[in-house]
Parts: C-alpha cells; structure tokens; sequence
C-alpha cells in the first residue's frame, strides 16, 4: 500500500466509504478504521504516538525484539486489568442527537431543539471530541502543539511552524498497516489474530477473541479497536472480500485524489526479525533491502519453489507499490520506530513553494534549486519523525526528488523553467528522464489498473483444498452464520 | 427429602447442565465466549473492582480445588497448629480481598452510566450470587472455624460420593445451616455458570505462555498448486 500525501485533499471520503460499509453497528459506532489526520495534530486517538504512553509496538531488551508492553510475561498477570489499555475518553464517546424531540415537542415559543445523546447510554451529552475535532487547526496552540513528533524539534523549528502566516499542514490518513511484524498478533493470548500469508492481510478471528483487550494496547498505531458492545476486537480487514474478488478496497476506491496504489511485493519473511532489530536510523533501509526484486531471476526460480503462483508474481512485478517503495525510494513507512515494520508507505509531501511580492511581481525567495524544501513549512525534521524515524536524509531524498519531477513537467508544459535547469534538478535529485516520467505517470496519469494490482486469490484452489466444492452451491454469503450476540 | 433434593439433586442438575450446556455454547455459539470486558467504557475503578475480586476468588479457589484433590496433604500440613492458623489467615484474608472486589464491581457498574449500559441481567445474577458466596464462605470461615481441615475431613468425601455416583448425604446433613448456603448457592452458580459471561473461565489463553510470537495462516496449499501443473 502507497498513500501519495501530495495529493491528498482531506475530503474524508475514504472514512465515510469505510465507516458505512463496516462500522455503522452499535459498538463500532466511535471506530474509524480509517481516518485522515491534520499533521500536525494529536491525531486519534489522542496522541496516539506516544509510546511512553500508550507502550505499544515492539523494542529491542537485551539484543532481543521483544514487545514493549504486551509480552506473555506483562498480559498474563495483568489480564483482569490491563494498564496500557486506552478507554473510550482517548477516542470520543459517539452520539447522535434527538430528532424526533424536533416532531414531538409541545407548541411554544421557542424553536424545537435536537440535543446531543451519547450513543452509549441514550444520555444527554455535553460533546468534547470527536472525528477530526482537530481537522485543519494546523497551527493550532491547543490541538496541533499537541503533536508528539514536536518534542526535541529545535526551538526555532517549532515557531517556524506556528508563525501564522508561514502556517501549512498537511493531511495523513490511516489505516491499519497490515504489518509485517504486526504486535497485535503476536500479543493476542487467544492467538485471535493472525496474518494472512497468501496477501499478508491481518485478520481478527471474532470467534477466537476473548476480549482479553492486549490487541488494542500492542498495536502502537492504534488501529485495533475494542467493541464495547460485542465485547471483540475489531480492525480493519482491507476490505478482504472486495479484494479476493479483484476489488479495491473501499477506501482506495473511493478516494477522490487518487492517493492511494495497492499492489503486492515479495519479501523474505526470514529476515523480519534481524531487520526489526535494527537502529532507528536504520529501519527504513533494513526493511526496503528485505523486499525482493520481483524481476531478479533467482527471486522468481526462489518464489516458484516456495508455492507463489506465476499470477503472483506477475502481479508483484507491475506493483506500484514495489516502484514507489523500492524503484524510486519515495514511499516511506510511519514510524517505523514502532518497529512493526508497516507495509504501508507514505509519500511525503511538498509543501506550497516560497515566494514574496515586489513591486507586484511575484518571484522565488531563493535561486538555490531546493531552497523550497529546505525551508518548507512543514519542515523536513518533522517528517523525518513521521516517516524515517528521525533519519532526514530519506525524507530529502523522496522531496527532491518529487520536486525534481515538478521542473521538469513545469519546463514541458509551462516553460518557464528552462531545460537545463530542470536537468540539472534531476540529477541533484539522483533522478533520470524516464524515471521522471514514470514517477510522472503513476502520479498524476494512473488509470485504476496501474494504481490497484491486485493479485489474484485463487479462492476455487482454497475452496477446492479445504472442502468439496459442491458443499458450498447454493450456500451463500461469508462471516456469522449465528447473530453477534453478547451471550 | 429436602437434604436429598438440594445436596443430591441439585449438584447432579447443575453439574450436568454446566457440562452439557458449556460443550454445546462452544460448539455452536462459539462467538459469545467472551469475558465482555467493560475496561474499555471505564478504565478507572475498573482496576479497584476486578483485580482484588479476581486475585481474591482464584486463591480461595485453589484452596477449595487443593482440599478437593489432595485432602490428607492439607490434613498433614494443618496438623501442625501454626500452619493452621496460616492456611486459614490467608484463605480468609484473600476472601475478604475478593469481596470488596466484588462490591467495587457492582459498585462501578452501578454508577457509571457506560459500564452500566453493558451490563445485563445475567450479569446482575451472577453478581449476588457471587455476594452470597463469598460472604457465606466468609462467615463460615470466622463462625465456624479450622474449615479447612474439616472441609477435607467432612465435605470432600461427600463430593467424592457425588462424583462415584454413590450419594451420601450424611456428610452434609448435620453441616451447620451457614454452611449448607454455602453449599447449595456453590451449585446454583455452576448450574447458573453456562449460561453466563463466566464461561471466559473455560478459555484463559494459557497457550500464550508457550505458542509461536506470530501466527500466519495459509488458505492454500502451496506445494499443490506448484505441483498441480
């Protein structure tokens, strides 16, 4: 998975696909599986990235990767309590409001009020928080100074984002990242949660949770959530049916800037834990060298051997995401410190160029190439935060290489960028021509085929491996044969 | 024909519905085994209720399950009088601990509104007997002393009677009155247990201690769809 951030609009259509396909039920009500964050911002739930906090993901305790809080030896004596656990109050408590008060109040002078409820206890609610209560407070003092990737940013730095009119932010949706190391696995006690080894995808058995809650404290995203009323936890499933049947999932099909490329790669599982392993400033690197190249002939003979079928490998061959993440090294993973090795990337974002007014014409503060960059508003110390657990250096490579690309399109269709300097911009960025034009393409040209490959599932081979086939004609459908009921 | 109904009767009822009606939740509601945790919805009191109730109940428990099994173990180890008093100090103490354990987490879901919100009847029924259990248990322990020896002397073998299917109920017949509600209200819970949240009993995740850190699932077969060709 690749999310393109420059391209990202904030429009929440992908939330609202999710949300109304699959948590629209009561206990779900206050879940967004998927969810789109101001940067910066506190996010949701309420600073979600803090660790020191929240103790999720994984760390490295006497040369071993061990989970930070959510080991057998932590979850075990505390399961009647689980301290790491987030309630209700670092999300929001959801509500509706009382409509029918707008038909039914007596005839008065005032006009009928619909108050808010919760839609917990069917209470009157005074509302605190919400979805996005943060969305677009960029430089806000009371929400986005709330953003843990703040803290040790240079003094300067800091104000240089909160001057007001140098105020930028961008926005970061999220969903689960279905990851390679993913702590919520290996932290379920019921063993409840695995990961899907044909696509990777990582799925809650509903019948398998125990509501032990260690889930929802290991995942340092944050992106398993506790049904209160079912008493399961649920997560974002990827949309599985929809891609089993050649679908995008919900909410790459329904984003309006076209952000997000879904594709598959190859990588060697054995050296997840070696990779994990490594210095922060490492993790990006360890984990891109872990993902193979799907044209190297010995990969191809090495994935035939182990079962991957040819449509597979095909599919991994055209993945935008192996280009994005390995080709041109734009897409970077978030928070890779976590140290779950996430598998969806982040390209990150240009901020708007600099420039001033003089005498009514507008021109560029700078005649260094990158100087945009550099001083952007959004500076690269806080994306390097983000998106390269403090190693800027990825960050730049990613931004000047997009800026790059820029040039030259600004050279081919606008014109006043001479070709020189536009080539000279490409080989600063370590980009060529053709690279340009591919990075070019699969940003703003892709059609659906080349942003979604998705691999074929082959589900007639499951069916057939498991059961016979004629069992399954006329039954329909998949999930509960019996209603989610408490007990 | 009263000590026959509740001390033969009714252990033999609720041991069989607790066995019959567990194995077919499982098989066929598997979903709603679930300890239904309210954490989530209050993450304060939560710890001052369920941790001690827990702790508390599973300590006494053992102590129950120790006496149950391995009668003349206890019996050798009471007969020195200082370790008497220790057996029976540490048994009330931790019964003690559940009990306010226990009214915390009536107390909790009681008050808080959200916790309140998921609580059902089932939930309310088991909270009392929980109270007449624990409360009985503890009144036998101060009124009526040294049950832990006479537990494995006078009560076990009345429960190995009912487990060889050969009821005797003179063992439980001349038991103080405090004592038979101890009894008596220890079964309504079992009989009462499979159709609760306290079916989560049957599925602590012990596996956790020793199963692989990651748990990835195949759909397909491999090595036969390579082969296949």
């Amino acid at each position: 998975m690749v999310f393109h951030l420059d391209k990202c609009i904030g429009c929440h259509t992908c939330s609202i696909a999710c949300k109304n396909i699959w948590t629209d039920r009561e206990g779900t009500d206050y879940m967004w599986w998927n969810n789109v964050e101001t940067k910066p911002g506190g996010g949701y739930p309420t600073r979600w990235e803090d660790q020191v906090n929240y103790k999720g993901g994984w760390e490295v305790r006497g040369g071993k990767l061990r989970l930070k809080s959510t080991g057998p030896a932590r979850v075990i004596p505390n399961i009647f309590h689980n301290p790491t656990m987030p309630s209700m109050d670092d999300y929001y408590e959801p509500w509706t409001y009382k409509y029918e008060d707008l038909f039914n109040a007596p005839e008065g002078d005032d006009q009928p009020t619909a108050i808010p409820i919760s839609m917990v206890t069917g209470e009157y609610i005074d509302v605190e928080a919400g979805p996005n209560w943060d969305d677009d407070f960029g430089g806000s003092p009371v929400y986005a100074e709330n953003d843990v990737n703040l803290e040790g940013l240079p003094e300067e730095v800091r104000q240089q984002m909160f001057e007001i009119q140098r105020l930028a932010f961008f926005y970061m949706p999220r969903i689960c990242n279905h990851c390679m190391n993913p702590a919520c696995v290996a932290s379920c006690p019921s063993g409840a949660l695995y990961k899907r080894g044909e696509d990777g995808i990582v799925l809650l058995n509903q019948k398998g949770c125990r509501a032990w809650r260690s889930c929802v404290s290991a995942c340092p995203y944050k992106k398993t959530y506790f049904n209160w009323s079912t008493g399961k936890s649920e997560k974002c499933i990827l949309c599985y049916p929809r891609v089993e049947t050649g679908q995008a999932p919900a909410c790459f099909h329904s984003c309006v800037g076209r952000i997000r490329y879904l594709g598959n790669l190859l990588y060697d599982a054995d050296r997840i834990e070696e990779t994990a392993k490594q210095d922060d400033l490492d993790l990006v690197d360890a984990q891109r060298d872990m993902i193979l190249d799907p044209h190297d002939p010995e990969v191809i003979a090495q994935a035939k051997a182990n079962g991957i079928a040819d449509s597979v490998i095909k599919t991994a061959q055209e993945s935008p995401v192996y280009k994005f993440v390995k080709e041109w090294g734009l897409g970077l993973p978030l928070h890779t410190e976590f140290r779950t090795l996430p598998m969806l990337f982040y390209v990150p974002p240009l901020s708007p160029v600099l420039s001033t007014t003089q005498g009514g014409t507008v021109r560029n503060d700078s005649d260094d190439l990158f100087a945009d960059i550099e001083k952007a508003r959004v500076p690269i110390q806080f994306m390097g935060k983000l998106f390269a657990a403090g190693n800027d250096g990825l960050v730049r490579y990613a931004l000047r290489k997009q800026y790059a690309v820029r040039m030259l399109r600004r050279h081919l269709t606008v014109g006043d960028i001479d070709l020189e300097t536009a080539q000279r911009a490409l080989q600063e960025a370590e980009c060529t021509q053709e690279e340009a034009d591919a990075i070019y393409k699969l940003t703003s040209l892709a059609t659906f085929d080349d942003r979604f490959v998705i691999p074929p599932a082959q589900r007639e081979m499951a069916i057939e491996m498991l059961n016979d086939p004629l069992e399954h004609k006329k039954s329909t459908g998949f999930g509960f044969r019996e209603a989610p009921q408490r007990s | 024909m009263n000590d026959f109904l509740l001390f033969v009767v009714l252990p033999y009822l609720a041991l069989g519905t607790f066995f019959l009606v567990t194995i077919q939740r499982y098989r066929q509601r598997t979903f709603s085994y679930s300890s239904l945790s309210s954490q989530f919805l209050e993450n304060k009191q939560h710890f001052w209720g369920s941790v001690p109730f827990h702790y508390g109940l599973l300590f006494v428990l053992g102590l129950h399950l120790a006496g149950l099994f391995i009668p003349n173990a206890i019996l050798s180890w009471n007969a020195e009088p200082a370790r008497l008093f220790i057996t029976e100090i540490t048994g009330l103490a931790m019964a003690v601990v559940a009990l306010v354990g226990v009214v915390n987490v009536i107390v909790r879901r009681f008050n808080f509104s959200k916790a309140r919100r998921v609580t059902t009847t089932s939930d309310w029924v088991i909270y009392l007997l929980l109270v007449v259990q624990i409360g009985s248990g503890i009144y036998v322990a101060i009124y009526q002393g040294w049950g832990s020896s006479w537990f494995a002397t006078n009560a076990v073998p009345w429960l190995w009677s009912l487990f060889s299917l050969q009821p005797d109920v003179s063992y439980i017949a001349s038991m103080p009155l405090s004592v038979k509600v101890h009894v008596v209200n220890a079964f309504l819970l079992i009989g009462f247990f499979p159709f609760t949240r306290l079916v989560h009993v049957l599925v602590v995740p012990n596996h956790y201690l020793w199963r692989r850190t990651q748990v990835v699932l195949w759909n397909r077969d491999r090595r036969r769809i390579r082969q296949a060709k």
